[in-house]
């Protein structure tokens, strides 16, 4: 499986990660590359096998429906590039 | 004070032999003094280790003490600690200084264990040499021109150069082990869910598991005695008892069964590091344990499956980082899209990158079936493969990677030869089992002697038996206890 | 061409939980921006998320009530995208395996008749938080103290054919999820919101047309209009030759209008993958069990129950079950009044809902208790005033004036029922209309009334009607 620039260029698009021009052909390489050794996988039948999402075969703890954190919004926000009245900030959404 | 075990020190501050603010100034000493040839540090937390020294002599003073308490050490940087820098080794959280404290960060500091610093480490854990950190790759302290292994390379040369007496560290696919293995020291990864992954920066969330870094298996079974343990914060934590990992290190290896996979013998591994595995093999059959040949059929397969699973796990774990909440964010971002794009794009490094695109393609439309879907059946059959050597041995042995630390750069340009230094670590991730690194012994590197790491795996929540064997051996050779030039 | 109209929804019901889905940070309504959101709530590096055992719970019970199967097992699973108010860059939600499937819902249409909704699935799943386009610089403000609150996703079968079975559907689950005490329904503060699917297609045509999803329509009124505009938006735009795009719009209340969305079209992908921070959630027949004997009687049931036990007409159960608070201020009604159902629901359906129309007002917030409006309902049924003058003490007790036994003694409305009292009255009218006695005693029949009326004048309307009829007659006869 190869990829070409425009593949990764719609792949850097969905996870939003600004590629510059001049390291797309490295990033074709690189990707197909990996893609060729995650090839190997197909050679394997596979029907019937039950999907593995987890180590260990348990399942979901359910908490008690109790409010157990109280405001650290100064705390919290002190990482924040940019804050106002409370809110992050983030450039014009548009609908 | 440097060379003393955790026994040792535990004694030695339960005694009064020196106060953990003598023992905590001296490390910091020492990393003042060689750190900065070996790069291992993102954050020297000094002002803070000694005033948790302080508290620790207090509480010793006020006979509140445990085995650790005043024992000084270092955390991985991926390990989030409040009001501490926590970049994860990267760009994008150069400037995160985490609001709380990890379960494994709040654990050690209730055990009274004051912290020297924040270990330098593969960008997001991503790696295997330490080179993708934005701080600048770790140098092996055994041969500063090669790479300590990653991704917790930071952890493992402080271990081996004596600047923290032990260490946290994270595996994903044996970021643990291969630096261990690497550097010369003890790592022990435990079974999936036995420590709390709360709080600590998710890499890929089914595969990740926190562990010690030490000199020996026992300093390790000390660390793992306050790692361990159910954490309501986190429901991928186990509910099952601690045990005390101390306590059964002492028992024989009189018919241990021992497993080794024929796979783990073969093409790829280096003659030399081949004979320095086979010589401590035979040495456990000395120790009275029973070698039997099995078969990992599906082995192969786990680094095709581990670069699906983790990468996609990775690109929705990392899609936080978006320079809204927290961390980097561009300069003067044009609209939304602009922001998202370059703050990520300028805030994560090249193999950060790599592995968010890989893992978004894998799980996009048209792709599920074919990557994710088939890669989590594959783990399946990579499971099934040690549950069933599991039912004949009691362990399973074998190199930890395939080759000794290698020069810095020579697989930087090439991920996929840089992804195979994990060819023997990654199944054991994938099926969720513990797994171990100790000194096996030596090979001749072009600056002297460089560690071969020994490879133990053992069935779920079998640390203890792995400690145990593990300290039998260390009892019996003293590989461990080796100190490279120029820092002993 | 004859047009059918094809509608399904997908409505969210924001969970009464106390805390977050996922984080124990509290779900209460219009706090300080982000003082409600914790570091889970954030997305900061390194949490994790916990299941709150009351949301699925509260999944349970709609399942349970809906007919559905409740999944023995279900999984979470990540939708990934990008948006400031989504904090982690995904959304925990249900995917494959969600909590609740393949249940059914029967609604009542005006004309008396009813159908059943069939309801593909109900999945839980974590809010977004809110974006302010206030006047920061220019800027969006990020609020996420909504993010994390438990949603409960219920998606409809395409089985809705017009805008008004949708409203009764919609209706039908508002009032099902308070009967169920999971979802406050207020849907102005956003607690109950609707997603409508709208299609058209030729009547006959076998194959559903191309869609379009209306996004977020939060009141009842609206769903109806929004739908209708949309219905003939398509109809239009294939009649004059075009297509219709599957596409999210959004409804425009003030021009009445829905507008394509183009922001959140561009090529979704999703991107779903189990979450490996949640493990599979495994539902006990004990623990369904349990929920099952807490649930309440169900709208239908009880319903069923009025017309069955109290006699009440089809109309009257259906008004007064309609909500949850509706039918428990009747049973009290009823109860306060000694049993006496046809008249508390004459009552409630009649002056009580008129006046509460007209007011403008909710049930809750009624000055008339349902203790006080029984209470005189036992008036008029122990014959202290009768139902005349019961609508004079309603009008009072409304006006504040106090509890009916209060009204009745303040304005003197009791009921003569002493015969040895009303009898000099009639002697005096009868003595005074000489005329109208002649008249009645020759056989106009139609005098009695006057006679009554004259009576009622003369008491204020106090004496007691029977009676009254009883001595006119015997001292009319002569």
């Amino acid at each position: 499986m190869s990829l070409g620039k425009e593949d990764i260029e719609k792949i850097a698009h969905l996870a939003r990660l600004g590629i510059n021009d001049a390291d797309v052909p490295g990033y074709v390489r690189n990707l197909s590359d990996i893609l060729g050794l995650v090839e190997q996988m197909s050679a394997v039948e596979t029907s019937g096998v039950t999907p593995m999402a987890h180590p260990l075969d348990a399942r979901q703890r359910l908490r008690a429906d109790e409010v157990t954190e109280i405001n650290q919004r100064e705390q919290l926000q002190a990482n924040a590039p940019q804050v106002e009245a409370g809110l992050f900030l983030v450039p014009q959404v548009i609908e | 004070m440097h060379n003393k075990s955790i026994a040792e020190l535990s004694q030695g501050l339960a005694s009064g032999d020196f106060s953990s603010i003598e023992l905590t100034r001296a490390y910091l000493e020492r990393i003042e003094t060689h750190n900065a040839g070996l790069n291992a540090l993102i954050s020297v937390t000094a002002e803070e280790a000694m005033a948790a020294a302080q508290l620790a002599d207090q509480t010793r003073q006020a006979g509140n003490a445990g085995p650790l308490t005043g024992v000084p050490l270092v955390y991985k940087d991926i390990f989030c600690t409040d009001g501490v820098k926590t970049s994860c080794g990267s760009k994008i959280l150069d400037n995160f200084i985490a609001p709380y404290d990890a379960t494994v960060v709040a654990k050690c500091k209730t055990a009274g264990m004051p912290m020297l610093g924040k270990a330098n480490m593969d960008e997001f854990a991503m790696g295997s040499s330490n080179e993708t950190s934005f701080y600048g790759p770790v140098k092996n302290p055994w041969d500063t021109e090669t790479v300590p292994g990653g991704s917790s390379g930071g952890s493992a040369a402080l271990v081996a150069a004596r600047l923290t007496p032990i260490a946290t560290g994270t595996d994903t696919g044996g970021s643990i082990r291969q630096p261990a293995a690497l550097c010369g020291i003890t790592g022990l990864k435990p079974t999936y869910g036995r420590v709390s992954r709360y709080g600590m920066v998710a890499f890929a969330s089914s595969l990740d598991q926190a562990g010690p870094m030490a000199r020996s298996a026992e300093d390790a079974a000390w660390l793992l005695n306050v790692m361990a343990g159910f954490d309501e914060h986190d429901s991928t934590s186990v509910e099952r008892e601690v045990p005390d990992y101390t306590a059964h290190l002492n028992t024989d290896l009189q018919g241990l069964k021992i497993g080794l996979p024929k796979e783990y013998f073969g093409e790829g591994l280096d003659a030399e590091v081949g004979r320095v595995v086979d010589a401590a093999i035979r040495q456990y059959q000395q120790m009275g344990a029973e070698l039997m040949e099995i078969s990992l059929p599906n082995s192969h397969l786990s680094v095709p499956t581990y670069y699906v699973v983790a990468p996609a796990e990775c690109s929705s774990n990392l899609s936080r980082f978006d320079g809204v909440r927290f961390g980097y964010r561009c300069e003067d971002p044009q609209d939304l899209e602009d922001l998202y794009k370059r703050s990520r794009g300028e805030g994560f490094g090249a193999e950060v990158k790599r592995r968010i695109m890989i893992g978004t393609y894998a799980l996009s439309a048209g792709y599920y079936d074919a990557y994710y879907l088939k890669a989590q059946q594959l783990r399946q059959l990579i499971s099934d493969d040690f549950k069933r050597a599991f039912e004949k041995v009691d362990v399973i042995m074998g190199p930890t990677a395939p080759d000794v630390a290698f020069k810095l750069g020579a697989k930087a340009s090439d991920p996929v030869s840089m992804y195979l230094s994990d060819i023997y670590t990654i199944a054991t991730n994938l099926a969720g089992l513990p797994g171990m690194s100790i000194p096996a012994g030596f090979v001749a590197g072009n600056k002297g002697d460089m560690p071969v790491g020994l490879q133990i795996i053992g069935n779920y929540f079998d640390e203890s038996r792995l400690l145990n064997v593990a300290h039998q051996f260390q009892l019996s050779t003293n590989w461990h206890q080796r100190v490279p030039e120029g820092f002993e | 061409m004859n047009w059918e109209v094809v509608i399904g929804l997908e409505i969210h019901a924001q969970l009464a939980t106390k805390s977050k889905i996922f984080s124990g940070a509290s779900t209460a309504y219009g706090a300080e921006p982000n003082t409600q959101a914790c570091a889970v709530d954030l997305g900061l590096p390194g949490v994790l998320p916990v299941l709150n055992k009351e949301a699925v719970r509260m999944a349970a019970r709609f399942g349970l009530a809906i007919g559905a199967n409740v999944a023995r097992r279900s999984v979470f699973a990540r939708k990934n995208y990008f948006y400031p108010d989504l904090p982690k860059g995904y959304q925990i939600s249900q995917m494959a395996l969600p909590i609740v499937e393949a249940g059914r819902l029967e609604i009542e249409l005006e004309d008396g008749s009813s159908k059943i909704i069939g309801i593909t699935r109900a999945h839980l799943e974590e809010d977004a938080g809110k974006s302010m386009h206030g006047d920061f610089h220019g800027m969006t403000g990020v609020d996420l103290n909504r993010a994390g609150t438990p949603l409960l996703e219920i998606v409809s079968e395409p089985d809705m054919r017009s805008a008004k079975e949708a409203v009764a559907y919609m209706k039908k689950i508002h009032s099902l999820v308070q009967y169920l005490e999971i979802c406050d329904g207020n849907m102005q503060e956003g607690s109950f919101r609707c997603d409508a699917n709208v299609s058209v297609r030729p009547v006959g045509q076998e194959e559903y047309g191309t869609r379009a999803e209306l996004k977020n329509i939060n009141s009842f009124r609206f769903v109806e209009k929004a739908i209708d505009i949309e219905v003939e938006r398509q109809i239009d735009l294939i009649e004059a030759g075009g297509k219709v795009v599957q596409e999210t719009r959004l409804y425009d209340s003030d021009k009445n209008e829905t507008r394509s969305m183009r922001s959140k079209e561009e090529a979704n992908d999703y991107r779903y993958f189990p979450d490996p921070d949640l493990l599979p959630v495994v539902i006990e027949e004990s623990f369904l069990t349990e929920v099952k004997s807490t649930l309440p009687e169900l709208p239908d049931e009880k319903r069923q129950r009025f017309v069955q036990e109290l006699f009440l007409s089809n109309y009257d159960a259906g008004v007064l079950t309609a909500s949850r608070e509706l039918a428990d201020y009747f049973e009290l009604v009823t109860e306060v009044a000694g049993g006496e159902a046809k008249l508390a629901a004459n009552w409630v359906a009649g002056d009580l809902m008129g006046a509460l129309n007209k007011a403008g007002q909710e049930i809750a917030e009624s000055p008339v208790s349902a203790e006080m409006l029984g209470g005189m309902i036992k008036r008029i049924q122990d014959n202290t005033i009768s139902g005349k003058i019961a609508k004079e003490v309603f009008d009072a007790m409304w006006q504040g004036e106090g509890d009916a036994d209060t009204v009745i003694a303040a304005r003197g409305l009791k009921q003569i029922t002493d015969t040895s009292a009303i009898e000099p009255i009639i002697d005096n009218i009868i003595a005074n209309n000489p005329g109208q006695v002649e008249q009645y005693r020759s056989g106009k029949d139609k005098l009695f009334g006057f006679f009554v009326g004259q009576v009622m004048k003369a008491t204020q309307g106090k004496a007691n009607p029977q009676q009254v009829n009883e001595l006119l007659r015997q001292k009319l006869s002569g």
